[in-house]
């Protein structure tokens, strides 16, 4: 796939199993969503004192926490067509990492067809500029 | 009892879209809570304000600000930014000045103005900047609000027809309140017919920005005796605490909860009235009246649970059966709320307070709780910032 990321080192570029990258601490093993940046790194558990952090593939599968959708037009810097179509939403729940991750979902699906508690995963999907990103998608 | 202040004055600007300068809003609210309390502005030693951001440097500095416009009289000051949470920052500042014996009498103050025209994002690509990437990756303000709605909904049973019950019991609340900004009674039809923004909530259900003002005198308890106000209100506990790690919930402009694999997940809007419970020595059980953020109409269900008037999970129950209605068991928002007001970000937790005063004072006129003594309020801003005040009589 030789498509451009929305975000640099947010996601890999796999094309079938595509992971979102994420941070693990190498102190305390907690995750961190997006990655911990910067010259010097700190974990955020209060109880640890971790400056080093592993760069991880997190879970490309959890269940469905919440769901939305947009039906008005975004704000800048979302690139939006024109005319504006509904996208829904969803916050997923990540098995092995235990937090919650949003995006939205792929195209073609609606809220009509998503429950809470229902099994999800990860997908790339182009935003509207061409540019990808991730998406979630009924499993 | 050395731990309490006395509210010895309460006022308000009426909120609404008035395009004036913030600071006639503060210093009308200002002028309003001194005639109440009965209090000449040359005696006040210190004034507290909250911040406003969006109005240049005079708001950065807003307790001198209206310290100057009052008219300088070498009052101490102080200026306090907690997003929606600044206000009762603020209080705290005051009442910690009061208890530390430091002064006896202080103006509490926040007031804002909306700018003409929208407010944009700072152009270019931000990729550090969290409210960035969210608005890139399609993320909006009122997702947030939907996704704790179509939670409850999965976990409760709650319905939209609750959610609309909510605006419309909160709409005949602030009708007859002179300081809301939509003073009009909605059915629930009205806000079903309105337009769908982020699905289970539509146009009614979230609430809009405002222009408006709020202003406090709070004193010492001596000092209160001393003017003959001896049974003002007094201010049982302020918590504003922040959050504790993981976080539970997905939190604007975030996107991503802490991983809760190693420490376990804590709800920050359950968190908030703990604190204000433990330091004021009263239970759930004891509150007659509440004020808290419904920021949209199904966030007043989840800050009744959290402030525990009732189950997890049966807060559409006391809705439905009117409890949470004026007259009920247990009233919110009697003020109208959110829903009434629209916000004006640090006015809006001292406008609770405000409410409550005059409810545990019986001078609610139509919208009074017969009977109030103990008053709750519940609010929350961004980045980890959260207010619960605990007034009684
Ligand atoms: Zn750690």
């Amino acid at each position: 796939m030789s498509a451009t990321p929305v975000l640099e080192g947010w996601f890999t570029l796999d094309g079938e199993q595509p992971h979102l990258l994420g941070s693990q601490c190498q102190s305390c093993g907690t995750y961190y969503f997006p990655q911990i940046r910067g010259e010097a790194k700190f974990c955020r558990n209060p109880d640890c004192e971790g400056e080093s952090f592993d760069e991880v593939k997190l879970s490309r599968t959890g269940k469905l926490w919440s769901y939305t959708n947009a039906m008005y037009q975004p704000p800048e810097p979302f690139v939006a067509k024109d005319p504006h179509e509904p996208y829904a939403i969803a916050a997923v729940e990540l098995d092995a990492e235990k937090m919650i991750v949003l995006g939205s979902v792929v195209d073609g699906i609606s809220v009509e067809q998503l429950e809470v508690g229902m099994a999800m995963e990860l997908v790339l999907e182009a935003l509207n500029d061409g540019k990808v990103t991730w998406k979630w998608k009924p499993a | 009892m050395s731990n309490e202040v006395a509210v010895l004055g309460a006022g308000m600007h009426p909120w609404g879209k008035w395009g004036r300068n913030f600071v006639e809003y503060g210093v009308h609210a200002a002028r309003v809570a001194l005639k109440d309390a009965g209090v000449k502005w040359r005696d006040v030693q210190f004034v507290s304000g909250g911040a406003t951001i969006r109005n240049g440097y005079p708001g950065f500095v807003a307790g001198a600000t209206f310290a100057q416009a009052l008219g300088w009289q070498g009052a101490e000051v102080n200026t306090s930014y907690a997003a929606c949470a600044s206000g009762s920052q603020a209080l705290a500042a005051a009442r910690a000045k009061i208890l530390a014996g430091h002064c006896d009498v202080a103006l509490v103050i926040g007031a804002d103005t909306t700018p003409k025209g929208f407010l944009k994002p700072q152009p270019g690509e931000r990729p550090d900047d969290p409210d960035w990437v969210r608005f890139r990756v399609g993320i909006t303000n009122p997702t947030y609000f939907a996704l704790y709605a179509r939670r409850r909904m999965a976990l409760y049973g709650d319905t939209q027809e609750d959610f609309a019950l909510v605006k419309v019991k909160n709409s005949a609340h602030g009708f007859e309140n002179p300081n809301a900004r939509y003073r009009k009674k909605f059915s629930a039809q009205d806000v079903a017919d309105s337009a769908m923004v982020a699905d289970p909530l539509r146009l009614m259900d979230v609430c809009a920005t405002s222009d408006g003002g709020a202003a406090l005198i709070i004193s010492s308890v001596e000092y209160a005796k001393k003017i003959g106000k001896g049974d003002a209100p007094r201010i049982a506990a302020i918590s504003t605490v922040t959050p504790t790690y993981a976080s539970e919930t997905v939190e604007m402009p975030d996107i991503a909860t802490d991983s809760s694999a190693v420490v376990a997940a804590q709800s920050f809007r359950a968190n908030l009235p703990k604190k204000a419970y433990e330091e004021a020595g009263i239970g759930p059980e004891d509150v007659s009246v509440a004020e808290v953020y419904d920021l949209s109409t199904a966030l007043e269900l989840d800050w009744m649970e959290d402030l525990q008037l009732c189950e997890r999970g049966e807060a559409a129950k006391l809705l439905r059966a009117g409890e949470t209605t004026v007259g009920g068991r247990i009233p919110v928002n009697p003020s109208g709320g959110l829903a009434c007001f629209g916000e004006a970000v640090p006015a809006q937790a001292l406008a609770q307070v405000c409410e409550l005063t005059w409810q545990l004072r019986g001078q609610a006129g139509a919208r009074q709780v017969q009977g109030a003594k103990v008053g709750i309020t519940a609010n929350q801003g961004l980045f980890g910032h959260g207010s619960s005040v605990i007034i009684k009589k």
